[in-house]
C-alpha cells in the first residue's frame, strides 16, 4: 500500500521488551504496596520471556521457548510463595506498607 | 501485517505496563497487568510460539492475575492508595532517572549486538504456514521430554514444595504447637 513493508527485526521486539523491564524496574523502586510490587516482577519476568522468545526465533532454536516454558512454571511457584508470605504479614498487622516491615532492622 | 500486529500488541503493552505503575487501585494494577499479558501473548503468536501464548493466557492471566485479585479481596487492601505522599523525598524523581539510564543502556547493547543474532539451530516449525498444525507443539514436547527432561522432573518437585510451603504458611496458628 504504501509502496515499502517494514517488517519488525527481532532488535524491535528486543527494544520493547527492554522498554518494559525497566517499566517493571521502575515500579518496583517506586511503589510501596507489596502486591503492586510484585505485579512489577511479573511485568519483568514478561519481559525476559519475550526476549528469549525472540532471541530464539532469530537464531531458529527451539530452546529458548523451552526455556521460557521452565520460567512460567517457577515464576508461578514464585508468586503462590511470595502471596503465601504476604497474607501471613498482613494477617498480624494492619495496611499494606512496606516501609512499616522493619523488624529485621538492625 | 506483522507490523500492524507488533505496533497494537506493543501498545497494549506498553499501556499496560504503565497502568500498572500509575493506577492508584491495586484492583485496577491488576487489570492493567492482564493487558500486558495478552499483549505478551500476541506477540508470541506473532513469533510463532503458539504454545507459549496458550501457556501464557492460560498460567498468567487465568491463574497468576486471579491469584492476585484473590489475596487483595482477602487482605481488603482494594482502596484507593495516595501516591502524591512520596515516603522518601526525591526518590521517585532518581527511580525515574534509573529508569531513563536502564532504556538507554539496554537499548544501545540490543543495538549494537543485533548483527550477532545468527541462525544457529535446526530451525523452528511454523504451525500457521506450514502443513503441520502441532508443528509447534511436537517441537517444543522434543526439547522439553529429551533435553530437559530431568529440569523438568525438577520444575515438578518445585511446584509440590511451594505448594505445600504455601499451605504451611498461610494457615491459621492453631496454638496446638506445630501441628
Amino acid at each position: 500500500m504504501f509502496g515499502l513493508v517494514v517488517v519488525p527485526t527481532p532488535t524491535w521486539y528486543l527494544v520493547l521488551s527492554a522498554v518494559l523491564f525497566s517499566i517493571g524496574a521502575v515500579g518496583v523502586l517506586v511503589r510501596r504496596n507489596p502486591l503492586v510490587m510484585f505485579m512489577c516482577i511479573e511485568l519483568m519476568l514478561n519481559a525476559v520471556n519475550l526476549t528469549f522468545v525472540t532471541v530464539g526465533r532469530a537464531m531458529s532454536d527451539i530452546n529458548g521457548q523451552a526455556i521460557v516454558f521452565f520460567v512460567m512454571v517457577v515464576a508461578a511457584a514464585e508468586v503462590v510463595v511470595g502471596l503465601g508470605i504476604i497474607v501471613s504479614i498482613m494477617r498480624r498487622r494492619s495496611g499494606v506498607n512496606v516501609d512499616d516491615l522493619t523488624e529485621l532492622k538492625g | 501485517m506483522e507490523l500492524f500486529v507488533f505496533v497494537c500488541a506493543s501498545v497494549m503493552v506498553l499501556v499496560g505496563a504503565l497502568g500498572v505503575i500509575f493506577r492508584k487501585h491495586p484492583v485496577h494494577a491488576a487489570l492493567s497487568l492482564v493487558l500486558t499479558l495478552f499483549g505478551i501473548a500476541v506477540l508470541f503468536v506473532a513469533q510463532s510460539a503458539e504454545f507459549l501464548a496458550a501457556v501464557q493466557v492460560i498460567v498468567y492471566a487465568g491463574a497468576i492475575v486471579i491469584l492476585f485479585l484473590f489475596v487483595i479481596m482477602l487482605l481488603g487492601v482494594d482502596k484507593a492508595e495516595n501516591l502524591q505522599i512520596e515516603p522518601l523525598t526525591g526518590q521517585r524523581w532518581i527511580a525515574g532517572v534509573v529508569g531513563l539510564g536502564m532504556v538507554g543502556l539496554l537499548t544501545t547493547a540490543v543495538v549494537s549486538g543485533s548483527d550477532v543474532l545468527r541462525l544457529r539451530g535446526l530451525g523452528i516449525a511454523n504451525s500457521v504456514t506450514g502443513e503441520n498444525a502441532d508443528a509447534n507443539i511436537q517441537q517444543l514436547a522434543n526439547s522439553i521430554f529429551s533435553d530437559y527432561v530431568f529440569a523438568f522432573e525438577v520444575t515438578s518437585v518445585l511446584l509440590v514444595v511451594a505448594v505445600v510451603g504455601t499451605v504451611l504458611l498461610a494457615r491459621r496458628r492453631t496454638g496446638k504447637g506445630i501441628a
